[in-house]
């Protein structure tokens, strides 16, 4: 009997989804090995196939996307009943991700940014038929704050290798430690091909964002004043946006010794600056204008502080 | 948790500490809260942790109840943390299983309702219990102690440790910023209460500085630079040179009488501007070492290259002048140092109501040092700077002492050396003399002995602040003199009161550089700018850096008897580190998680101490534990976690923010 | 805002200047309001903006970060990495909807035991009008949803 697995979306751009699918030829592999009985993306099994399946049926559920409907924590509780195991597959899911940034507002402030002053119906009845939609929470959640997760494979989305290393893990390797991320935990400069050229006496006297020079494709992004998230940042993603002359983002999320990914990362930027005067040092962090963008992109949710204050 | 040897089995003290605690924090419900908390195995309250059969319950609990961790919950962890580690020990304890939570200098002392205390204080044991279940065992390192000490500062402080060391067998740098040791304490003309020679007596030890084979002695030289850690310091010293070679010089003195000014110009800073002399010059005749010194600033050699440099005719064969030489650098080892760079004395400037510096004959207490002293300006005669002699001197006190206007503390040696100046200018003149004062403060011994020897003298003491110091007459018997204008608090009503002379009892401050000098040797200065002792009745000669002491009025105001005695007490700390060979270092450093380092070397930057390196070969930091003083900014600055410091971890610290806003 | 709110603050102290005011503010028997809890660490540098985000996160209506005077860090510069962050985290915190008066960097020096009181009645007094940071039930409200 071929491992039974399952694959969802909650609040996710399909990239996840891709990321399967980049598997190339290994795709075929894995098609070979498992029987999948839930991909809304490629497959045309119902939710209530899921429903009708006994309580831990499914061997592995892979889950993308983080929540922030009524329906995808249905959806998500769903999933954890019926499966044995349940991974957080992608930055959103592990950390909240890109869509987390939400959490700077509210449902109602979404709404009425994108609807004008009518906010859609949750329920609409004509013709005997009852249509639903699911609420829209005002917060952003990663998975593991609506369920146990069993483990986490980090990237927006996860790495080619990331991904291949999940499925030999899963199925051919011992289970690591529940709770863990599946990828190396220390930071991403040691995989950097341009590390060397990081000085060690680094202070910067000014930030670029990307578009405002000329990145110098052999050296240290952040030595040319560019924020790169990279020392920050847990390695195994192959340091694919530094080979396109690009900076960390920060996208596979913290090493198991930060708790709160954006502060810490702040917390070291900051001190790489020069300037002992508070005029000196505000006008050196000008050139950084979005520091939640910045160092929340992928991970606001998952945040210490979770989402902005409300009212 | 769980530890190899089974759970985290936590042992809570509340102390009482007689009342200083329990009169304001509930300790026994207290101690009745903290035996609820998590690992929490006995909890108890005691009337004085610190004392020894408190630290036995820690002991005996350790031994009986297999505690692992304790928690004492008493004063500030800077009196007693090493108190109780020590009694973990004792108690077969590794010293760090222990945190201590301070519910008296913050809590008990500092706030007034017995709700809040208790509650703040229940907020903060649970923190410490939170936080030392996840301490680990840690191990002091062991540093050795370089042998030889730095003394700053030549004074009567400066001299008496370095003989005390350099008797016991130490080899002492002494370092002074003026061309001859001595200090104050040389212009002084005789010192209270028993009217001593101040020369007499200071000039022996000089003398024996001099000539003691264990002593370096470097006058005109100041430190620069000072790296390194107790038992371990490298400092610079700068010479300046004197462009006389000490090495050649026998001291004839040749050289200043053949100097081509005759006359002398250049004011005399040793007899405080009251006399002059030559660009070649000592500073007193019993000056050590006894070697003259070029001031390039007058000196016609420097201004013009045109002198027939007459000293150097003098000098003969000997060579000692060398108009060329440079400053010198020296580098030097010490394991210890002595602060001993002593005071100012308030600049009378600052109270122009007095009139220093507007009315010739306005003296401040120094200068008349130097007028009583027979080698002095006027040759021990109290000549004014008009000529005349005064019949009516009045001795004003509290000169930039006790004022909110200028310094708010006492100077402690004013009250006497006032009267010791009564005494002396009565005594050479036959003047009346008027001291004016605000309090007559002679608590040392023989010193309330001396002042009623003064009212017997018929030296008029009256109680009062004086106003002001004018020369402005209200009638014919004002003409022509000082009159001190001063409220008569006994007598209940306004003096003035002409006098020919006035001498202002100024006051002792830090001097101007003490912040540069402090931050030289990375210790403290107090509010008023003297430097910070580590306790003022426990450790009044140590400061919060292991290794450097304070000795003398650096320190605060205090008399000669005050300054040797604590310069022998300086000496003696600093023997007992020497001779113990070695001395513990701290081990809350930094350590690198070498799985985890990525590499990105933001730490490195960091470390104004260098104690993080680079590692090449294995493209990863590594901090060295002896560099290392623990505090922890690369700890923080690491953006991947991978360096931890003991003592101070993450987790710990979570822990402890956890157990503070645990009821918030 | 409840009657009688009485904000809770989370104070990083540094060992060798402020948490010695502080001490001598207890010997010299100042009195002040007791919503302050201390964490002691060695340095400023030390306080890692984690802790900042945790304190706040955790109750906390104001962190108040205590280090010596620019110049005098008992560790040379580990002041100066505390001001550079405080300014940054500033900024975030306030794209997170938190006041500035919320986080306080103040230098004070061991001899300085006035001051303790001065700055930690100043903010109580400022927090007490500014409010609780949790602004009501209906703000936990959004984890309702997901319970």
């Amino acid at each position: 009997m071929k491992p039974v697995v399952a694959f969802y979306w909650c609040a996710s751009c399909g990239g996840c989804e891709e990321a399967v699918l980049d598997l190339a030829e290994g795709v075929l592999n894995v098609a070979d090995a498992v029987d999948i009985v839930f991909w809304p993306v490629a497959l045309d099994f119902k939710e209530k196939d899921i429903e009708a399946m006994d309580d831990g049926a499914i061997a592995v559920s892979f889950v993308n996307g983080a929540v922030r409907t009524s329906h995808q924590l249905q959806m998500a509780r769903l999933m954890r009943r019926k499966s044995k195991l349940v991974v957080a597959f992608g930055a959103c899911a592990q950390l909240g991700g890109i869509p987390g940034l939400a959490n700077l507002a509210t449902a109602g402030d979404i709404l009425r940014e994108v609807y004008g002053g009518t906010a859609p119906e949750l329920q609409f009845t004509d013709n005997g038929h009852t249509l639903t939609l699911p609420k829209l929470f005002d917060s952003v959640f990663p998975l593991d704050r609506v369920i146990p997760v069993d483990y986490y494979v980090p990237g927006c989305p996860p790495s080619p290798k990331i991904v291949s290393d999940m499925f030999d893990t899963l199925w051919n390797g011992q289970l690591p430690e529940p709770g863990s991320v599946l990828a190396p935990d220390h930071a991403m400069c040691d995989e950097c091909p341009r590390r060397d050229s990081r000085p060690q006496e680094l202070k910067l006297d000014r930030f670029h964002r990307v578009q405002e020079r000329v990145i110098d494709p052999d050296r240290c992004i952040l030595a040319q004043g560019i924020p790169c998230l990279g020392p920050a940042t847990r390695a195994g993603c192959g340091s694919r946006c530094i080979a396109g002359n690009m900076p960390c983002t920060g996208c596979f999320g913290p090493t198991s010794r930060m708790r709160d990914y954006g502060g810490k990362a702040l917390c070291s930027l900051a001190s790489v600056v020069e300037g002992n005067e508070v005029a000196e040092i505000d006008r050196i962090f000008e050139g950084l204008v979005d520091p939640v963008g910045t160092f929340y992109r992928y991970s606001l949710p998952s945040s210490f502080l979770e989402r902005k204050r409300l009212e | 948790m769980s530890e190899p040897f089974g759970p985290v089995r936590i042992g809570v003290y509340i102390c009482h500490c007689g009342t200083n605690i329990a009169a304001t924090v509930d300790v026994k419900a207290l101690a009745e809260y903290a035996d609820l908390l998590p690992n929490v195995v006995l909890s108890r309250d005691y009337k004085y942790m610190c004392s020894d059969p408190g630290q036995d319950l820690i002991r005996q609990d350790i031994r009986d109840r297999q505690l692992n961790r304790v928690v004492v919950a008493s004063c500030s962890p800077h009196l007693h943390e090493h108190t109780f580690r020590t009694a973990l020990k004792v108690g077969g304890l590794n010293p760090f299983y222990f945190h201590m939570v301070n519910i008296r200098e913050q809590a008990s002392w500092v706030h007034e309702s017995r709700a809040q205390a208790t509650r703040k204080a229940k907020d903060l044991v649970r923190a410490a219990v939170q936080r030392v279940a996840f301490h680990q065992p840690l191990e002091r390192g062991r540093v050795a102690i370089q042998p030889d000490v730095l003394i700053v500062g030549g004074g009567i402080a400066g001299i008496h440790a370095a003989l005390t060391l350099a008797n016991a067998g130490k080899h002492v740098f002494l370092v002074e910023r003026e061309a001859t040791i001595g200090g104050h304490m040389a212009k002084f003309d005789k010192t209270f209460p028993t009217l001593d020679c101040a020369a007499c007596i200071l000039t022996p030890k000089m003398s024996a500085v001099r000539s003691h084979p264990n002593i370096t002695l470097w006058t005109y030289s100041e430190v620069t630079k000072v790296d390194g850690y107790v038992g371990n310091y490298k400092a610079t010293v700068l010479r300046h040179p004197r462009f006389i070679d000490e090495s050649l010089c026998s001291g004839c003195l040749e050289c200043i009488e053949a100097c081509v000014y005759k006359q002398a110009k250049v004011n005399d800073d040793f007899n405080m501007g009251l006399s002059k002399r030559r660009p070649i010059y000592i500073p007193f005749p019993q000056a050590v070492p006894q070697v003259p010194v070029v001031d390039p600033e007058t000196c016609i050699q420097f201004k013009s290259g045109k002198c027939k440099t007459t000293c150097i005719a003098a000098c003969g064969d000997r060579h000692a002048i060398n108009l060329h030489m440079e400053a010198k650098e020296e580098q030097i080892e010490v394991g210890t140092v002595i602060l001993a760079t002593g005071f100012q004395t308030f600049d009378a400037r600052r109270a122009p109501y007095y009139g220093y510096g507007k009315y010739p004959n306005v003296y401040t207490a120094l200068e008349v040092e130097r007028l009583v002293n027979a080698s002095g300006p006027t040759a021990g005669e109290v000549v004014l700077r008009d000529g005349r002699r005064p019949k009516a001197v009045g001795i004003v006190h509290c000169v930039g002492s006790r004022d909110e206007n200028t310094n708010r503390w006492c100077s402690r040696v004013c009250c006497m050396y006032s009267l010791k100046l009564a005494h002396l200018v009565k005594e050479h003149t036959g003047a009346e003399i008027f001291n004016f004062y605000i309090d007559m403060r002679t608590p040392g011994k023989g010193f309330e002995e001396f002042y009623q020897k003064l009212l017997s003298e018929r030296v008029h003491f009256i109680r009062g602040r004086v106003a002001e110091v004018t020369d402005w007459a209200l009638d014919s018997s004002e003409e022509g003199n000082l009159v001190i204008r001063v409220e008569d608090t006994l007598a209940g009503f306004v003096r003035r009161i002409p006098v020919d002379m006035v001498v202002l009892a100024t006051g002792l401050e830090p001097h101007a550089d003490a912040p540069e000098v402090r931050r030289l040797f990375n210790i403290s200065c107090a509010s008023e700018g003297f430097f910070l002792e580590r306790h003022p009745k426990l450790a009044p000669v140590n400061t919060f850096t292991d290794g450097i002491f304070l000795a003398g009025c650096c320190q605060g105001p205090k008399d000669i008897p005050d300054t040797v005695a604590q310069a022998g007490a300086a000496a003696a700390e600093a023997l007992a580190l020497i001779d113990a060979g070695y001395v513990e270092t701290e081990p809350n450093t930094a350590h690198v998680d070498e799985e985890r380092c990525c590499g990105c070397k933001t730490c490195i930057s960091m470390c104004p101490y260098h104690a993080v390196a680079f590692v090449d070969e294995i493209h990863k930091s590594r901090v060295n534990e002896v560099l290392c003083k623990g505090c922890g900014t690369c700890v923080a600055a690491c953006p991947s976690g991978a360096i931890r410091q003991n003592l101070f971890e993450d987790d710990q610290i979570f822990a402890e923010i956890e157990g503070v806003l645990s009821n918030a | 805002m409840p009657e009688e709110f009485e904000p809770r603050i989370v104070a990083f102290f540094c060992n060798w200047c402020t948490y010695l005011a502080a001490d001598l503010a207890g010997t010299s028997r100042i009195k002040y309001y007791p919503n302050a809890e201390v964490v002691r660490v060695m340095c400023s540098g030390r306080v890692d903006v984690q802790f900042v985000l945790k304190a706040f996160a955790k109750g906390a209506d104001g962190v108040l970060i205590g280090g010596c005077h620019p110049g005098d860090c008992h560790y040379q510069e580990g002041n100066y990495k505390a001001l550079r962050r405080y300014r940054l985290l500033r900024r975030l915190l306030r794209q997170m909807g938190i006041e500035d008066e919320r986080l306080r960097l103040e230098w004070i020096s061991a001899a300085e035991g006035d001051r303790v009181r001065a700055v930690i009645n100043e903010m109580v007094e400022t927090l007490r009008k500014l409010g609780p940071l949790v602004k009501s039930d209906a703000a936990r409200a959004h984890l309702l949803e997901v319970a």
